[in-house]
């Protein structure tokens, strides 16, 4: 009677999970056999029926198909969760090729871009950067350069004046003094900033434009070391394959001078428009410290040299990234400060 | 300097190269070329022609048909210039040849104008008879080409070449710009301005030879027939020689004007000067060649035959001879004759002594001003010529002999008049040639190389700069006013070697430590933190109209508009150096506004100029500004949170305070604030003040912020230092208050700081409620704050003891608790 009861119960249990698909239902069905009020647990309690001496078999019985209900309603739980994690997974398919939600942080300005490599490169060779005053006494600018009052090249670079002896520094080789003034030698270090000149405003002229002064001084540098250094960095700067001439040329503070001219970098030297089919793109000016700078800055040209060079900073990164008109670095229009 | 290569070669006659390794040669010995031009480029099948026969065009009244003859065969061409006549000789272009340009002298296509032969109006025409502009060239270079007409011509042309006086006669067939000089490659220089004996013919010359290893074979002036003395026809006394080291003076009498011969005129007009007559000719010849600027009096009109050099008077007027009365002063040099001015010293002549047709006797002059001197006259009388711009930069004393010499060598050759034996001179003393100690050890570890002391020495010889073996050193000629150190010497060197054959090597001195300094790496941090927000770097200029104060509303005695002037601005609106940074980004942010760029964010970091005094006596204080700004997204406290994320980053850990009490007029004034920090002003913050905005044109809420970073910097620091993750729970408190109008966020906070306790980890606002459903002059705010003991767990009585000090506080600020 009880042993068909118990089959009775395993029979249906079997049946009817079986039929669910869901886990409320297994879970009604787990607690309509198993639950307090189950059919198995109302089986266990008619057990004070059943003779003492057949009790533990009967217990034993009803414990054997109480794991079995278990472990089969155990089996079609995890049949179940994984029917409806693969419906959630179906469903949940996306397009992927919708377009993405970007974060938009800000960017840099190509001058910063160009200033951050020609950093990089220098202070990877030991350089100190450093600053100067952008309104600057006439000594510094021109005097300590080698450039005294009635000097030609005080003429040819427009100076804005505030007074007879205050302008708006035309060049950062001003800052060349002052390193050396400080007295601390060895000297490697480079000096970016702003300078001003009286051009107007057109796509190649800006009133206010950056350069990046460097300047060398120690016991035996030499015009060869003044030649692997730059041309080490215009490899940096523009490519392994870069190949670099230097022109003779004349700064009033430098002796010898030289300008640097790299292979045009977009058609690598055969002479395209960008270079104007000369296959080279004129990119700094360079030269040894001349004495009369070092005895006017307080070190002996017997015992030191040194080597000194200035780039322009937009003239970097018009070149580098194809910019054509200087009007755009300092519009600041969102939409070419994006690309940088 | 423009000068066409044959005039080179005329004096390097063993030059040979193409002129491609001409220029690139040139250029690495310092002679940078700067511009190539083949006069005959685009010309192609242009011959010359004679017109045989005129005949009319059947149908068209403006058009004639000729009958060239063009060598072998005569053909026929239809033109419509008026000057063609029979028996003109001119240069024809025939069919499937090319020209330069347009008769209208327009800009010159790149390639040129094909030729086709064709018919025109039905009558068949085999090529085209050219005016100089579709030559390429122009009435300055051939002073004889008719306006709108056919070139004609000459009957007879020679080679350009001082040397040959051979004449050959024009024929037809003949190639026409072989007759008009125009297979030349003309070369342009970029002559530096040490390099004073380089803005001549036989200055760039001499550099050629050197730098090709020819021989340099340079004119030697002289006059076979002279007679007289020159100190019968004048006398010269230099007043002021400080300005004026050397003057001299020649004589020509007899003088006959006439044409300058072809291969003159050819040359000048390559190297751009119009031909004018032989006199003329000859001055700018010789400019031209010896870089000595030179000028003719008429003697008759001297008075007293007597030259006095000598300083201008305060407000004197004078009158060039381009006919300008001029304003002169006391730093002006003059030349005068026995009476009155006649020419303004190394700048130009005097209408009253300028030479005519009619002339007869010529007095030359060949001086050597002091160079600062004529530049700075020239400047302030505003009359900058040829001949000033060479004297500006100080010639050689020698050189002003040997041009005038030169001149008169001239004058007799093409005989343009006598010449009178003699030069009158007043000459201050040459200083003696420049010595330098020669050793070629310290010239190859100057310039880190190798080379011989012959291979030094030869390279100088070449250069005429001689060598004195017994005392050892170089002497340097007067030409070479820049060569005056061992350095100098080392250039010689090192560009005659070749600047490439230097090895390139790195500085093996020394190790030194680089880096940046402290104000850039807190500088970077600024901008890290504005870009990661969503801002972009901008640059704008450093200076701007003063009109920029009344824009952003500054009081009349505002300190920001005490600004630093610059004396010789481009223009008003770049007149004064900024004193805010706040111009440039708003006409940054305005420009973007007038794009219809959408939600821009832009930052600058850039300097103001303060200045200590004015006018400034000494250098201004140079602060460098964070300068943020932005429209769109986002308002006054995401600009607030930007500045909160960036003093985290360099390690300003403590809280910053928004002070509403900043007064800016270009804010709006119930949005903005300084910025506080550790009781310091740091900068300010605020929404911009809607005139300011209209003022701009920006029709969007802005709102900037500026940081000085002066103040910035020193309380900043990268060291900080790990703080241990919390072992003990927290305990969480919500305040609700109804709190008036009038009490701030701020004071909200301080007393919650000020009463939590060490316990008090944090706070934060959670509801801001200001409505209907609140009583008038009340907001609702709620507050959630977290205690913390980081040693043990908390007791539920120290959080209750705490809350109690602070709700008794909030009780001080008229705050009612909501339960």
């Amino acid at each position: 009677m009880m042993m068909e009861q118990l089959e009775k119960i395993r029979e249906e249990a079997r049946r009817q999970i079986e039929e669910i698909d869901s886990l409320e239902k297994l879970n009604e069905i787990r607690v309509s056999i198993l639950g307090k009020k189950g059919t198995l647990t109302g089986i266990l309690k008619g057990m004070k029926d059943v003779p003492k001496e057949e009790r533990p078999k009967v217990g034993q019985m009803v414990n054997e198909a109480r794991e079995q209900i278990e472990s089969t309603i155990a089996a079609a739980q995890k049949s179940i969760e994984r029917k409806v994690l693969e419906e959630r997974l179906k469903k949940e398919k996306i397009d992927v090729t919708l377009p993405a939600r970007r974060f938009e942080p800000g960017h840099s300005h190509p001058n910063i871009v160009a200033l951050r490599e020609l950093e990089r490169i220098f202070v990877g060779m030991g350089y100190e950067v450093m600053e100067g005053p952008e309104i600057e006494k006439d000594y510094y600018n021109f005097e300590a350069l080698n450039i005294p009052d009635g000097h030609p090249a005080k003429d040819e670079q427009d100076t804005f004046y505030i007074n007879g002896d205050i302008l708006l520094r035309t060049q950062t080789s001003s800052t060349q003094i002052h390193a050396m003034e400080s007295g601390r030698i060895p000297i490697r270090m480079i000096a970016p900033g702003r300078v001003y000149r009286s051009d107007a405003v057109d796509a190649t002229h800006s009133p206010t434009f950056h350069q990046v002064e460097g300047l060398v001084v120690d016991k035996g540098i030499t015009f060869a070391d003044l030649k692997g250094t730059l041309a080490e960095f215009a490899r940096q700067l523009f490519g392994e394959d870069t190949k670099v001439r230097f022109r003779p040329h004349h700064f009033p503070f430098t002796e010898p001078s030289a300008e640097m001219d790299v292979s045009c970098f977009k058609c690598g030297g055969k002479g395209c428009s960008f270079c104007k089919g000369e296959g080279w793109i004129e990119i700094l000016g360079c030269g040894m410290v001349h004495p009369h700078v070092f005895e006017m800055s307080g070190i002996d040209p017997e015992e030191y040299t040194g080597f000194a060079f200035g780039v322009g900073l937009e003239r970097i990164a018009l070149l580098k990234y194809g910019i054509d008109d200087m009007r755009l670095l300092y519009e600041n229009d969102i939409r070419f400060l994006k690309q940088f | 300097m423009k000068t066409p290569l044959s005039w080179i070669k005329e004096y390097v006659p063993a030059l040979q190269c193409t002129d491609e390794e001409y220029n690139s040669r040139m250029t690495m010995t310092g002679t940078k070329v700067d511009g190539m031009y083949r006069l005959d480029k685009n010309l192609e099948k242009i011959v010359v022609g004679r017109i045989e026969k005129i005949e009319r065009h059947p149908d068209a009244d403006k058009l004639v048909v000729c009958q060239v003859d063009i060598g072998e065969e005569v053909t026929q061409i239809v033109t419509g210039a008026s000057n063609v006549f029979e028996g003109a000789l001119v240069p024809v272009v025939l069919g499937g040849g090319r020209v330069a340009g347009g008769h209208d002298g327009g800009p010159l296509p790149e390639n040129g104008i094909k030729i086709k032969a064709g018919k025109l109006r039905g009558v068949e025409s085999n090529g085209m008879m050219c005016s100089v502009e579709e030559l390429g060239t122009d009435a300055n270079a051939f002073p004889d080409a008719p306006e709108n007409g056919i070139y004609i011509l000459p009957e007879q042309y020679g080679p350009v070449s001082e040397k040959s006086t051979e004449m050959i006669p024009v024929k037809p067939g003949m190639d026409a710009l072989d007759v008009m000089g125009l297979h030349e490659p003309v070369f342009e220089y970029e002559i530096t301005s040490n390099r004073v004996d380089c803005y001549s013919v036989l200055g760039v010359a001499r550099e050629a030879a050197v730098t090709f290893g020819v021989p340099y074979v340079p004119p030697v002036p002289a006059v076979k027939n002279e007679s007289g003395d020159v100190n019968d026809y004048v006398s010269i006394e230099v007043k002021d020689p400080d300005l004026c080291s050397r003057y001299t003076a020649r004589v020509c009498t007899d003088i006959k004007i006439g044409p300058s011969p072809y291969w003159m005129q050819r040359r000048l007009a390559n190297s751009g000067v119009r031909p004018i007559n032989n006199l003329v000719d000859i001055t700018n010849y010789v400019m031209l060649e010896y870089g000595q600027p030179m000028h003719a009096f008429d003697l008759d009109t001297v008075a007293g035959h007597k030259i006095i050099v000598r300083r201008a008077k305060d407000g004197d007027e004078f009158q060039t001879l381009d006919g300008q009365m001029r304003k002169m002063d006391r730093d002006v040099l003059m030349i005068c004759d026995a009476e009155k001015e006649i020419g303004i010293a190394g700048i130009m002549g005097g209408e009253n002594s300028k030479i005519t047709d009619d002339v007869k006797t010529v007095l030359f002059e060949s001086a050597t001003f002091n160079g600062p001197n004529v530049r700075k006259s020239a400047k302030r009388i505003g009359l900058r010529t040829d001949a000033s711009g060479i004297f500006e930069k100080g010639l050689d004393p020698n050189n002003a002999e040997a041009a005038i010499n030169r001149a008169c060598q001239l004058m007799e050759e093409l005989g343009c008049g006598k010449v009178v034996a003699g030069m009158a001179d007043v000459c201050e003393p040459i200083p003696a040639p420049v010595r330098i100690p020669f050793s070629a050890e310290k010239i190859n570890a100057f310039l880190g190389t190798d080379y011989s002391k012959e291979t030094m020495l030869s390279i100088f010889e070449k250069l005429e700069l001689a060598y004195d073996g017994a005392s050892n050193e170089v002497i340097v000629p007067s030409f070479r006013q820049d060569v005056k150190g061992m350095c100098d010497l080392a250039e010689e060197v090192a560009r005659f070697t070749g600047y490439d054959n230097i090895p390139d090597t790195l500085p093996a001195s020394s190790a030194t430590m680089g880096g940046l300094t402290y104000k850039m790496r807190i500088e970077d941090k600024a901008r890290e933190t504005a870009q990661q927000c969503g801002f972009s770097e901008a640059m704008t200029f450093s200076f701007e109209s003063p009109k920029v104060m009344d824009k952003l509303l500054f009081d009349a005695d505002a300190p920001e508009r005490r600004g630093i002037r610059i004396q010789n601005p481009l223009g008003e609106d770049f007149s004064m150096m900024r004193t805010t940074p706040l111009n440039g980004m708003l006409n940054s942010l305005s420009t973007n506004y007038n794009r219809r760029n959408k939600n821009v964010r832009l930052f600058e970091l850039a300097n103001v100029y303060i200045a200590k005094a004015l006018p400034l006596t000494e250098l201004p204080d140079e602060r460098s500004m964070f300068t943020l700004g932005m429209y769109g997204d986002g308002d006054f406290f995401t600009m607030k949170g930007v500045i909160e994320l960036f003093f985290e980053s360099v390690g300003m850990k403590k809280k910053m305070v928004c002070d509403p009490a900043s007064g800016k007029p270009f804010l709006h004034p119930g949005r903005q604030a300084n910025i506080v920090y550790d009781g310091t002003v740091m900068g300010y913050i605020g929404e911009v003040h809607p005139d300011v905005l209209s003022a701009y044109g920006i029709g969007d809420r802005a709102v900037i912020a500026v940081l000085d970073m002066n103040e910035v910097v020193p309380v900043t620091t990268f060291d900080f230092r790990y703080e241990g993750i919390a072992k003990y729970p927290a305990v969480s408190r919500d305040i609700s208050m109804l709190v008036p109008v009038s009490v701030t966020a701020g004071q909200i906070e301080a007393v919650i700081e000020q009463r939590g306790g060490k316990i008090l980890e944090s706070y934060r606002l959670f509801d801001i409620y200001e409505g209907a459903q609140i009583k008038a002059g009340f907001k609702s705010i709620a507050y959630n704050l977290t205690f913390r003991n980081k040693e043990k767990t908390l007791e539920e009585s120290e959080v209750t003891a705490a809350m109690k000090k602070v709700l008794n506080g909030l009780a001080g600020l008229d705050i009612e608790l909501r339960s």
